[in-house]
């Protein structure tokens, strides 16, 4: 069994570094220096095909062994791995980049998103996608009278995110979101420019999704976790939302690899529901 | 040559009021530069680590105004680290320790702490504007110190800076005998303020010209404010959502047809569609519009808005309100000089803007002198048609959201499309370039822009010669600042001269080296030059072959700067 585990690890130690690696500028794949990626990018040797679509604009493609989600194929790499059994990294299975006269609005994000581009200010990043977010609320419940500004938000309740190989930490107010949903939602938007957008949105989005819980803590993506009034260190989504805001002191969004200490509870929790 | 006793000079000197002119004169003669320094009042700063504040209050013993900025440019969209630098308070304990007599402290990208705002706010009598844009590390009770201490404060101007809302009633720390107001902005809180204690102060504020409000001031709110505030001229509203019916967007109705000397609004934070209608009879008056924050509106109800802005000369806004949107801004306002379209979704509306709307901007707005476009594409013949019908731009900068992305109808680089508005535009300052380019642009910029100071590059041209048809060209030449090219040492060490006529130097992502960094701070000792390395557990040792990550160069006479952090080597 450990052996296994870390035959596991050490794929995600390459995985992690290649992949997931925390780094500014155009992924690669494992076999290209960076150099010549940005030179292909940049002097046009493709020919005519470039790095980026259009329509998914500001992302780069991960020439990784990520399959393109047309083959529906699980987001995380080391996963997917695990179930192809395909230790090489150099295998180059995504879809070839589209030429640029397609417009398909459904465009599946098997792309990177690269830190800083488009250069915008975070602070207004945040503004707006919070506006949009509370906009789109009002939208649903139907009134525009219900100001929802001041609902339940009497000073923030303002905790840190940390993320496992971020260069720096951000602050989030969680009395902002509703539920467990729009915090991962959040945190995704926030760390997507330090990771692979698939490990990084989907993975926080899989967490809510009990059953993929296991494939998650088996090492893939990211894990969150927050810690508590007590100085413990919690797997996040166990509690009610409104308890977990009351004693939530900050969070970390933990490589998956590491969090494999909490795994124990949660696929015990996990075979509990079940 | 001096034929005039002193004073005449000074009198002469206090007309002279740009830095730029000022610095100009005090290098004519000695006793010009005596009497210049002594006159001084406002100086400016465009890199706090350049030089240290001892010398600056040396020379400038008069100074009351000051503008400092900290970290690099490029810190606005996350390349720079946490905890890179930037700090202001050895600036604000120093000027306190020299008893210079500061006034007004205007900061941009600075590390603000709530220590140093209380200790500005205990050691200059007579302050009396504090500007903060784009500032971090204070929370409200450092507002609250300056609310509570500055007695004349006639400016508190808060600009995109990222505030810990703490749940103090900072506003309340405006003693009832301040009376001085001109200017306030908060719009960058997240938190709430006492309703009550912001009614108050504006009644008792009647110099108030500037007032901008944060989402939590609710409309009915507003409206009382601008009842107790007739001669405001630039708003920022808050929240703008209310029921129709309610007494309250009635009265507002009525309140704003008072309201005729508002020529700037900006805000609407969170806002109704339906509740825009009521603005109507201000925007005719308006000269400047600023919705880019305004997420809640749609294209088709931006374009009604502005089909009665007919004066205006400074707009911006976000992308839905695409390419019709702006034929229609460009049929309406001819006046407009300033334009800024920004991306509503984080990374581009589908149907948002694209050539064909800066295309016609530029035919109906002549004056245009300041652009800022984020687009979807952009093609040559679309920027050669605006070359040629708007040869007044200062500042053209465009991002195309998909940052390598050729002419769509070419396919080609878009060095042409660049290179026509440097040529047609022969008082650009400022650049920033996106989309597929090649060497081949960088030679235009090089040949043609020769009053360039400022130029942003990112994913660009093919070689090192690139780099160097820019350095050899752009006499004037500030700042530079370049991600993920491939230019390398040989750019970087060709003409090291250059850098200490300029700002500052960036580049990330690149293909410069360790030892070229070395060599170049070996040579030139009167440049800072730092090196980030974020990979903290390996790689201490730099070896000279390394590529390095993220480079920062600038002019100082400093010397090396004792708080950066472990991962920052100054070479």
């Amino acid at each position: 069994m450990t052996g296994v585990m870390e035959a596991e690890r050490d794929k995600y130690k390459m995985i992690d570094f290649e992949e997931t690696e925390l780094r500014l500028g155009l992924p690669l794949s494992a076999n290209e220096g960076e150099s010549t990626l940005i030179r292909n990018t940049c002097t046009g040797s493709f020919t005519g095909k470039r790095g980026f679509s259009d329509t998914s604009s500001a992302t780069v493609d991960l020439k990784l062994n990520l399959s393109s989600t047309s083959n529906n194929v699980s987001a995380s790499p080391s996963s997917q791995m695990a179930k192809e059994n395909n230790a090489s990294a150099t295998a180059n299975i995504t879809t070839p980049p589209s030429p640029p006269s397609v417009k398909d609005p459904a465009k599946p994000p098997a792309k990177a998103q690269v830190v800083g581009w488009p250069p915008v200010r975070s602070f207004r990043k945040n503004i707006v996608n919070n506006v949009q977010r509370s906009t789109n609320k009002e939208g649903e419940n139907g009134g525009p009278s219900s100001n929802n500004n001041n609902n339940g938000n009497m000073g923030g309740a303002f905790v840190k995110v940390s993320m496992d190989g971020a260069p720096y930490l951000r602050k989030v107010d969680l009395k902002v979101y509703k539920s467990y949903q729009e915090l991962s939602d959040a945190l995704a938007k926030m760390f997507s420019s330090f990771t692979i957008d698939k490990c990084g949105s989907r993975g926080m989005k899989d967490f809510m999704n009990e059953t993929k819980l296991i494939d998650l803590l088996n090492g893939s993506d990211y894990v969150p976790t927050y810690e508590d009034k007590d100085g413990d260190w919690m797997l996040v989504g166990d509690v009610p939302w409104e308890m977990f805001v009351e004693s939530c002191k900050r969070l970390r969004i933990m490589k998956g690899s590491e969090a494999i200490g909490l795994a124990p509870r949660a696929v015990e929790k996990c075979k509990n529901r079940s | 040559m001096n034929y005039f006793p002193d004073e005449v000079i000074e009198h002469i000197f206090d007309y002279v009021v740009s830095h730029r002119d000022r610095n100009a004169l005090s290098l004519v003669c000695k006793s010009w530069y005596r009497i210049e320094r002594c006159t001084r009042q406002r100086v400016f700063i465009g890199n706090c680590y350049s030089v240290t504040p001892e010398r600056l209050f040396q020379r400038f013993p008069g100074l009351k105004s000051l503008t400092l900025k900290g970290k690099p440019h490029f810190a606005d969209f996350s390349l720079v680290p946490y905890g890179w630098g930037g700090y202001v308070y050895p600036w604000i304990e120093a000027l306190a320790k020299s008893r210079v007599g500061l006034e007004e402290l205007r900061l941009k990208r600075m590390v603000v702490t709530d220590e140093s705002l209380e200790l500005l706010s205990r050691s200059f009598t007579h302050f009396k504007s504090l500007v903060l844009v784009s500032c971090e590390g204070f929370s409200t009770d450092g507002l609250a110190a300056i609310a509570a201490n500055c007695r004349y404060l006639r400016e508190l101007d808060l600009q995109e800076n990222e505030v810990e809302d703490h749940k103090g009633q900072w506003l309340s720390c405006f003693p009832d005998s301040c009376t001085s107001l001109v200017s306030l902005n908060f719009a960058c809180l997240k938190g709430e303020v006492s309703l009550g204690a912001l009614e108050r102060l504006v009644a008792r504020s009647p110099n108030l010209k500037s007032l901008k409000l944060n989402r939590s001031v609710p409309l009915d709110a507003l409206q009382r404010i601008m009842m107790r505030a007739p001669q405001l001229a630039d708003l920022g509203i808050g929240s703008f959502v209310q029921d129709p019916e309610s007494e309250a967007y009635i009265k507002l109705k009525s309140t704003i047809l008072k309201c005729k000397s508002i020529t700037s609004l900006s805000g609407l934070l969170e806002v109704a569609p339906h509740c825009l209608a009521t603005i109507y009879p201000i925007c005719p008056n308006l000269t400047s519009l600023n919705l880019s924050y305004a997420a809640g509106i749609q294209g088709s109800d931006l374009i009604k808005l502005i089909r009665h802005c007919v004066k205006l000369q400074r707009l911006w806004i976000m992308d839905c309100i695409g390419d019709k949107g702006l034929g229609v801004v460009a049929k309406t306002c001819t006046d407009l000089q300033e334009l800024r379209v920004f991306p509503s979704v984080p990374f581009g509306n589908p149907v948002a803007v694209t050539e064909k709307g800066l295309v016609a901007i530029s035919m109906g707005c002549p004056k245009l002198h300041s652009l800022l476009y984020f687009c979807h594409q952009m093609t040559n013949a679309a920027l050669i048609t605006v070359a040629k019908n708007c040869p007044n731009f200062i500042r053209f900068r465009l991002c195309i959201l998909d940052a390598t992305k050729p002419d769509p109808d070419t396919m080609q680089p878009l060095d042409e499309g660049f290179g026509a508005i440097v040529q047609s535009c022969r008082r650009l300052r400022r650049l920033s370039l996106s989309g597929q380019l090649t060497d081949q642009v960088f030679l235009y910029i090089g040949m043609y822009a020769e009053k360039l100071e400022m130029l942003s590059i990112a994913f660009a041209g093919d070689s090192d010669k690139g780099m160097l048809y820019v350095l050899n060209g752009c006499k004037k030449l500030r700042k530079l600042e370049i991600r993920d090219c491939p230019f390398g040492d040989m750019a970087l060490l060709t003409d090291v001269g250059k850098y200490e006529t300029m700002r500052s130097l960036w580049m990330s992502s690149c293909e410069v080296t360790v030892g070229a960094c070395k060599l170049l701070a070996k040579k030139m000792p009167r440049l800072n030059v730092e090196i980030f390395n974020e990979n903290e557990q390996e790689d201490c040792s730099l070896e000279d072959g390394q590529r390095v990550e993220k480079m920062y160069l600038y002019r100082t006479v400093a010397g090396k700067r004792r708080d950066a952090p472990e991962y920052v080597w100054t070479l």
